[in-house]
């Protein structure tokens, strides 16, 4: 078994629990709501438009714009709590809907037999078109669980674990392997959770046509408390578990798994629990951190800057650290400090390329750039800094051609363009042999590596004197090496961690 | 023949039924009373009311004015479930409970009532051998396993389980085949006898009616045209729309005799 492998079944357990847990907690809740809104529903026409409806729509919205919304309703509050609540709000649809179309199923002719023999409405509903409901609504739930169990995997980009933590880091580091648990791992329990429901459902189906066996009860009843189990054990382990002194964040990118890992490793060592929350979207990590839900993780001055101050415009590397400085403090939390590297965008070259015709900076491109191509990435040429590029350096380039990342990179090593829009962190600068380009007139945003630090961090001085060392620790070198032992060479975020280590 | 002890077991007086407020009328101006044991049929065609009106009688249709009578009581007066368990109901659809076994559908009314097990136990046992499907047969399939004429068979039953005096059918035999509709016909006149049962029936079948019946209201928009027993109404029809409704079996009959005697 490789290395690697053994490192992603290490972290299963963990995230097979958040997974199971939250499938199970967001079923069981949007169960509890769905079966009696479908009930109403089914009773009153004035409602069952208006609520279909509203269901529906919910379910149109995408998944990852609910997670958002709902982390922003409840004021920046990452992990657990929002993802539950999105996913149960997702699994109402299929329940609701079931829940009242098998109700309407119910022959008339059996529900005017029960009332013209003198049962009560209840006595109707839970006597007869409950039971005679049963399979339709089961249906429904069986449906909600494989959804659930899907998109539980985006709950990652809100900070509770799943399965989706082996598969967005592993898309975003290239490791396959990762990817393939945690889709595997997915798909099982999709399935398990399937065919257990499946049991319940076929025994509802015995039950409305009156024809149970023991067995059948039988069957049913440990389909019933196997689920019932699981979900008491697993409960009881989370609440069991002690809260992490530290929460790290990171973003969904290689750098920023390498540095979440790098930041765990050094809490770690000075003797502090930590809980890493990789993968969350940038709002989602800012606004976290801010109210405390995150304790510490990388950010770029230049997102700060561009993306939560809405500046435009470049007033130079030193104007935008004080600016963002105050701006971050203004928000509650703190710069611990800049580990030294920035990773802005920037304009490379094949080195054998720029040796041949003489250029070492953007200036010298002037005169030639009609005759060169570039390729940029899929927002390069809709971004200001190529506006402020254009118009700083009044050039224009033969050719403007867009890419995926990693194509755009092959696309200059291949010279089909001579020139990229790099990224100058990027690890495959470094394995390309790439030649960074100044920028004397500022074109291109600086984008300042720094770690934000919540306000009840910052008042710690073990946890302050824990990652001291990184802060003007890192070079650009570095920090390109370190991903391209990821990126290229295909090593683990934890190897990449350890070299920075060795560099500190 | 009615037992004429003379007490009035249902008692209609000037009862209405309009659904749009007061424009129109399903049911307009129904008086009639029924004695203990006796068999009324109502007959007209669909739309005629004939229904509405059965409904009224145990509340599955409130009244728009008028007032009816059960047992002496006025049933605006009970709850309407309670009165509901007391009568007997037989559905056109049959409606048993798909997901309960006969015996279940049977016990439905009685468990309703709170009967103890054994009594309950000891009363299906009763009403399913009148009914032909004795309980160590049938008791345990469900109806889906039945034939349309077995299932009506249960449908009798269960209306008949809580000892109810009074027996209130929707067409309870339209939907079966002729033999077997002839067939429940027949006994369940017996059973009616031998129970002194109270009943209404709601029909559109006017053998069926001069049959069982013991006296016939004929119903037509909304009011009843004339109320007698057979022979009144075969003899002495009051209305053209009477006398073309009870001519169309009178003629078959009497053709039928023809043929009996080799004449054709």
């Amino acid at each position: 078994m490789s290395d690697n492998l053994r490192e992603q079944l290490l972290l299963l357990p963990v995230y097979f629990q958040g997974h199971l847990l939250l499938t199970l907690a967001a079923l069981s809740v949007g169960i509890c709501i769905s079966v009696p809104l479908g009930v109403w529903a089914s009773q009153s026409p004035r409602v069952k438009r208006p609520l279909l409806i509203t269901v529906s729509i919910i379910q149109t919205f995408p998944s990852l714009a609910i997670l958002a919304l709902v982390v922003a309703l409840l004021g920046g509050r990452i992990g657990f709590l929002p993802a539950f609540i999105a996913l149960t709000l997702y699994s109402m649809l299929p329940i609701v809907r079931n829940t009242v179309s098998g109700l309407e199923s119910v022959s008339t002719s059996v529900v005017d037999a029960a009332k013209g023999i003198g049962m009560s409405p209840r006595q109707i509903l839970t006597r007869i078109q409950m039971p005679l409901a049963m399979p339709v609504i089961v249906a429904g739930i069986r449906t909600a669980t494989v959804w659930t169990v899907g998109l539980a995997t985006l709950s990652t980009l809100v900070g509770a674990s799943s399965f989706g933590n082996f598969i967005f880091t592993g898309i975003q580091t290239r490791n396959l392997v990762a990817v393939t648990v945690g889709s595997l791992a997915s798909a099982a329990l999709a399935v398990s959770l399937d065919g257990l429901i499946g049991l319940v459902q076929g025994l509802a189906e015995k039950q409305s046509k009156g024809i149970v066996e023991r067995k059948h009860k039988r069957a049913g009843a440990i389909a019933g408390s196997v689920i019932v189990l699981i979900f008491l054990a697993i409960a009881y382990n989370l609440f069991q578990q002690e809260e992490a002194d530290f929460v790290v964040g990171g973003k969904p990118f290689t750098e920023q798994y390498i540095m979440a890992g790098l930041i765990s490793a050094r809490l770690e060592d000075a003797g502090f629990s930590v809980e890493l929350r990789p993968g969350l979207g940038s709002d989602v990590i800012f606004a976290a951190t801010s109210t405390g839900n995150v304790d510490v993780y990388l950010e770029y001055s230049g997102t700060i800057w561009a993306s939560f101050m809405k500046r435009s415009g470049n007033p130079g590397r030193e104007a935008i650290r004080s600016a963002v400085v105050q701006f971050v403090e203004e928000q509650g939390m703190t710069n611990l400090g800049f580990p030294g590297f920035q990773n802005r965008y920037a304009l490379a070259m094949r080195r054998d390329r720029a040796l041949e015709l003489g250029i070492s900076s953007i200036e010298d491109l002037i005169p030639i750039a009609n005759t060169l191509s570039t390729g940029g990435d899929l927002e390069f040429f809709g971004r200001s800094e190529w506006l402020r590029l254009r118009d700083l350096y009044n050039i224009d380039f033969a050719e403007k051609l867009t890419f995926d990342v990693s194509l755009m990179y092959t696309a200059v090593q291949e010279r089909q363009v001579d020139l990229i829009t790099a990224y100058t962190t990027d690890g495959r600068v470094a394995a390309y042999d790439l030649l960074i380009l100044d920028d004397p007139r500022n074109a291109m945003l600086p984008y300042d590596g720094m770690l934000l630090v919540s306000d009840a961090a910052s008042s710690s001085p073990e946890f302050l004197q824990a990652l001291e060392p990184i802060i003007g620790g890192i070079s650009e070198e570095q920090m390109r090496e370190a991903n391209r032992l990821v990126d290229v060479e295909g090593k683990s975020v934890s190897e990449a961690v350890a070299y920075l280590q060795g560099q500190l | 023949m009615p037992s004429t002890g003379g007490t009035r077991l249902i008692e209609l007086k000037g009862v209405r039924k309009s659904y749009d407020g007061g424009k129109s009328y399903a049911v307009a101006g129904a008086s009639f009373t029924v004695e203990r044991g006796e068999f009324l049929g109502l007959i007209g065609e669909s739309g005629c009311g004939k229904t509405t009106t059965l409904k009224m009688i145990n509340r599955l249709e409130e009244p728009t004015a008028g007032s009816v009578f059960v047992n002496g009581q006025n049933v605006r007066e009970q709850n309407p479930e309670q009165l509901r368990r007391n009568i007997g109901y037989v559905f056109q659809g049959i409606g048993l409970f798909p997901h309960r076994t006969v015996v279940q559908n049977v016990a439905a009314v009685p468990e309703l009532l709170g009967w103890d097990p054994d009594r309950i136990q000891a009363r299906c046992e009763q009403i399913l051998s009148m009914v032909g499907l004795p309980l160590e047969d049938y008791g345990a399939r469900v109806p889906g396993q039945l034939s349309g004429g077995q299932q009506q068979r249960v449908g009798v039953a269960r209306a008949l389980a809580a000892e109810s005096e009074v027996v209130l059918m929707d067409e309870p035999f339209g939907a079966l085949d002729p033999i077997t509709r002839v067939e429940l016909q027949e006994e369940f006149k017996r059973i009616q006898q031998e129970l002194n049962l109270t009943v209404v029936m709601v029909t559109h079948d006017m053998t069926e009616a001069l049959l069982l019946a013991d006296r016939i209201a004929v119903m037509k928009n909304g009011e009843i045209l004339q109320i007698g027993t057979p022979h009144e109404l075969l003899n002495n029809p009051q209305h053209d729309y009477v006398k073309k409704i009870v001519d169309m079996p009178k003629r078959r009959a009497d053709r039928l005799e023809e043929i009996m005697r080799g004449h054709s």
